[in-house]
């Protein structure tokens, strides 16, 4: 009968909608679908010159950044933290890297092949990593509540990256620097490469490993990991310093892309658009409960939104209020109270006819 | 010594050794602020004089208010990103109603402050009814009043309403030659205010029990709902009531006001002694908060050496000399 139909459908979709990414791809899916119907370009896919064109390929590869610092964003959201000196982080390492360049090239001049790329990419990471070491330590052996802790990077940080650039703009032509950028691979953006390492390596660590359920226990109930034999200072120090690998990560493909380091304008604003990345897909800020592909899903719906936002052709002062409305509604679209108001709204305008 | 004691026990301890440690986060950040205070009477001419540290609350009269909302937010385990966004809105309505359709001024400000308190209701509607993160509920709020503020005026407005250049030059003298600004003493006022709504009204108490566990609260049969509700519709009200102190200050509207206002906040209530999951805390806190941060931007102002990114890594360091000393010192006498 149909109505039975109707209910066993009901419940096979309640069975899916359950499932916690759910609700984060049907936003992503509804929105592409939304910019397909109202630009039927936009969706399609083009092969030019060995290279993958389209919109769907330019979001992916301008989300690369918030993506990269989602992941690292993620993981000490798990364990009831909270770093907003990614964006400071990733101003830090852009300009290690473009200063390590600029010596190795002003050295002399001639090219020596890709020593002062790893070079670069060495002092950057090492840069990245000492500075979430640092947040580490501070909340876990000085006890400091991490955004406190990590205020203190993001008010400091983007000082330190300046007197590294010595308040300079620092601008970098190298090429085999420029290909993290802007290269491509197998006809993809080389950005979605590294999007794809990191996020691989992650959830092996935290998916394949005792590691994750380590990172659950100490987001459920810090106390309890510690008493339970969990190593819990050891693994917080070991997820801050991940997410200030991956800010510096995001740092360096965002200043290989535009070929220079700007202190200022790297990452700005990135950590809050990397939380809200992380909630969107569905992690919850008070510890416990994470989910990795979430927060990729999350940034990608951010840089679909901005996306659209151009590619509507508003003009720039709605921007930031249509991006609010949008975040308001896939909110209200992920929250099951609001759901199910909805539902018995429904409901009650049908005259209960369905049940 | 009560140091040695587990937490556990904490409850267990006499009444008065539990209030001090209470307190002791609040009474270590005024004994910093006096610290500080001291090392810059050395290190600099004419810093000890009444004015600079009536300054420090002229200067920061609008933070000032919206820490003490905020600080009830955060009491409560949430958090409010939209309150530099709130200013800005408030301060270019307000400026293109005066300035552009005439309106008096008695008229805008009570339109501003409601719409900052509907503001904040309305989040806290969606926070408390739907479930949704505090973070994520603010920082769209933040957005839309950021964006609803570049809507109402892309440039920046100056105000020349004979009221408000009244106000804004108002001096009141407090003796020995110092004065306050109207802003300073609308802030005191609010302080005075928070003070009593946390401490003697059930709403207060209220705040404090979400904070500590929101399911024993409901359970309590206190008015967990109306009370989330309350309380940020409390802190949209300040931060419009912020807006209108800033408007103040500025003499102008403009929607880049006031950015990354939220952060100074944020800072200044946690520096204040309140922790951000909740349920401990003081609005007075917040008010030391304030004027510590002040006092470090008014340290390096009378250094006066400082290139612009020495003086971010100088306020960084400061920041953290100071949290690391209140760490230690909480962490020494106070057990928590």
């Amino acid at each position: 009968m149909k109505t039975s139909f109707a209910i066993g459908l009901a419940h096979g979709l309640q069975t899916i909608a359950s499932r916690p990414l759910f609700w984060p791809l049907l936003t992503l899916a509804l929105l592409l679908a939304g910019n397909g119907l109202v630009n039927p370009g936009f969706l399609s896919l083009q092969w030019r010159d060995g290279h993958l064109y389209g919109n769907l390929v330019d979001i992916a590869n301008r989300a690369a950044p918030l993506i990269l610092v989602s992941l690292g964003m993620t993981l000490v959201i798990a364990v009831r933290g909270l770093d907003i000196s990614v964006g400071a982080i990733a101003a830090i390492a852009a300009t290690v890297a473009a200063w390590t360049l600029l010596r190795l090239q002003a050295g002399d001049g001639d090219a020596r092949g890709l020593l002062p790329l790893f070079a670069a990419l060495a002092a950057a990471i090492a840069a990245a990593a000492a500075c979430g070491l640092w947040n580490g330590l501070l909340v876990t052996k000085v006890g400091m509540q991490p955004i406190i802790a990590t205020l203190i990077l993001m008010v400091a940080g983007r000082g330190i990256a300046q007197l590294i650039g010595d308040g300079q703009i620092l601008t970098v032509y190298y090429a085999p620097y420029s290909y993290l950028g802007n290269g491509f691979l197998l006809g993809l953006p080389f950005a979605l490469f590294v999007v794809v390492a990191v996020f691989a390596l992650l959830h092996v660590l935290l998916g394949r490993t005792a590691l994750g359920l380590f990172v659950r226990a100490m987001g459920h109930n810090p106390q309890a990991a510690h008493v339970a034999g969990v190593r819990t200072k050891g693994i917080s120090l070991a997820l801050y310093t991940s997410c200030g690998i991956s800010a510096g990560l995001a740092g360096l493909l965002v200043s290989s892309n535009v070929a220079s380091a700007d202190a200022n304008s790297v990452g700005y604003l990135m950590e809050l658009d990397a939380i809200l990345a992380v909630c969107l897909g569905g992690t919850a800020l008070t510890g416990g409960r994470f989910s990795l592909a979430g927060s990729l899903v999350g940034a990608l719906i951010i840089q679909t939104l901005t996306s659209t936002i151009y590619a509507v052709g508003v003009p720039p002062q709605v921007n930031l209020v249509a991006k609010a409305l949008l975040v308001f509604a896939v909110m209200l679209l992920q929250s099951p109270e609001f759901r199910r108001s909805v539902r018995g709204l429904a409901m009650r305008a049908g005259a209960g006819g369905a049940r | 010594m009560s140091a040695t004691h587990p937490v556990s026990v904490a409850g267990a301890r006499p009444a008065h050794a539990w209030r001090l440690a209470e307190r002791l986060p609040l009474l270590v950040t005024l004994a910093l602020f006096v610290a500080m205070s001291a090392a810059g009477g050395v290190l600099y001419d004419g810093f000890l004089s009444p004015q600079v540290f009536l300054n420090l609350l002229i200067d920061n009269a609008f933070l000032c208010i919206v820490a003490v909302g905020l600080t009830f937010v955060i009491l409560t385990g949430g958090i409010d990103l939209s309150v530099g966004a709130v200013i800005a809105f408030t301060s270019v309505l307000s400026a293109a109603l005066v300035q552009r359709h005439g309106w008096h001024p008695l008229a805008a400000i009570p339109l501003v402050l409601a719409l900052g308190t509907g503001f904040g209701a309305l989040m806290g509607v969606l926070i408390r009814r739907y479930r949704l993160q505090p973070f994520v509920v603010t920082l769209a709020g933040m957005f839309l009043a950021r964006g609803a503020a570049t809507l109402i005026s892309v440039d920046s407005i100056n105000i020349e309403h004979p009221a408000y250049v009244a106000i804004a030059a108002l001096r009141i003298p407090v003796g020995g030659g110092a004065s306050l600004s109207f802003g300073a003493l609308l802030a005191l006022a609010v302080v005075a205010g928070g003070v009593a709504l946390a401490r003697l009204t059930r709403f207060g108490r209220t705040v404090y029990a979400i904070g500590g566990n929101e399911q024993s609260a409901w359970l309590m049969g206190l008015p967990v709902g109306s009370t989330l509700v309350g309380v940020y519709a409390l802190s949209g009200f300040c931060s419009a009531l912020a807006g209108v102190v800033y408007t103040f200050y500025m003499l102008s509207g403009y929607s880049q006001h006031a950015m990354g206002l939220e952060l100074d906040a944020i800072a200044a209530v946690v520096i204040g002694g309140t922790l951000l999951s909740g349920g401990k805390g003081h609005v007075l806190g917040s008010l030391v908060g304030v004027l510590i941060l002040g006092l470090i931007q008014t340290l390096i102002v009378f250094d006066g050496t400082l290139s612009s990114w020495w003086t971010r890594i100088a306020i960084g360091v400061l920041l953290l000399a100071f949290c690391l000393l209140q760490r230690l010192l909480v962490a020494r006498h106070g057990g928590a």
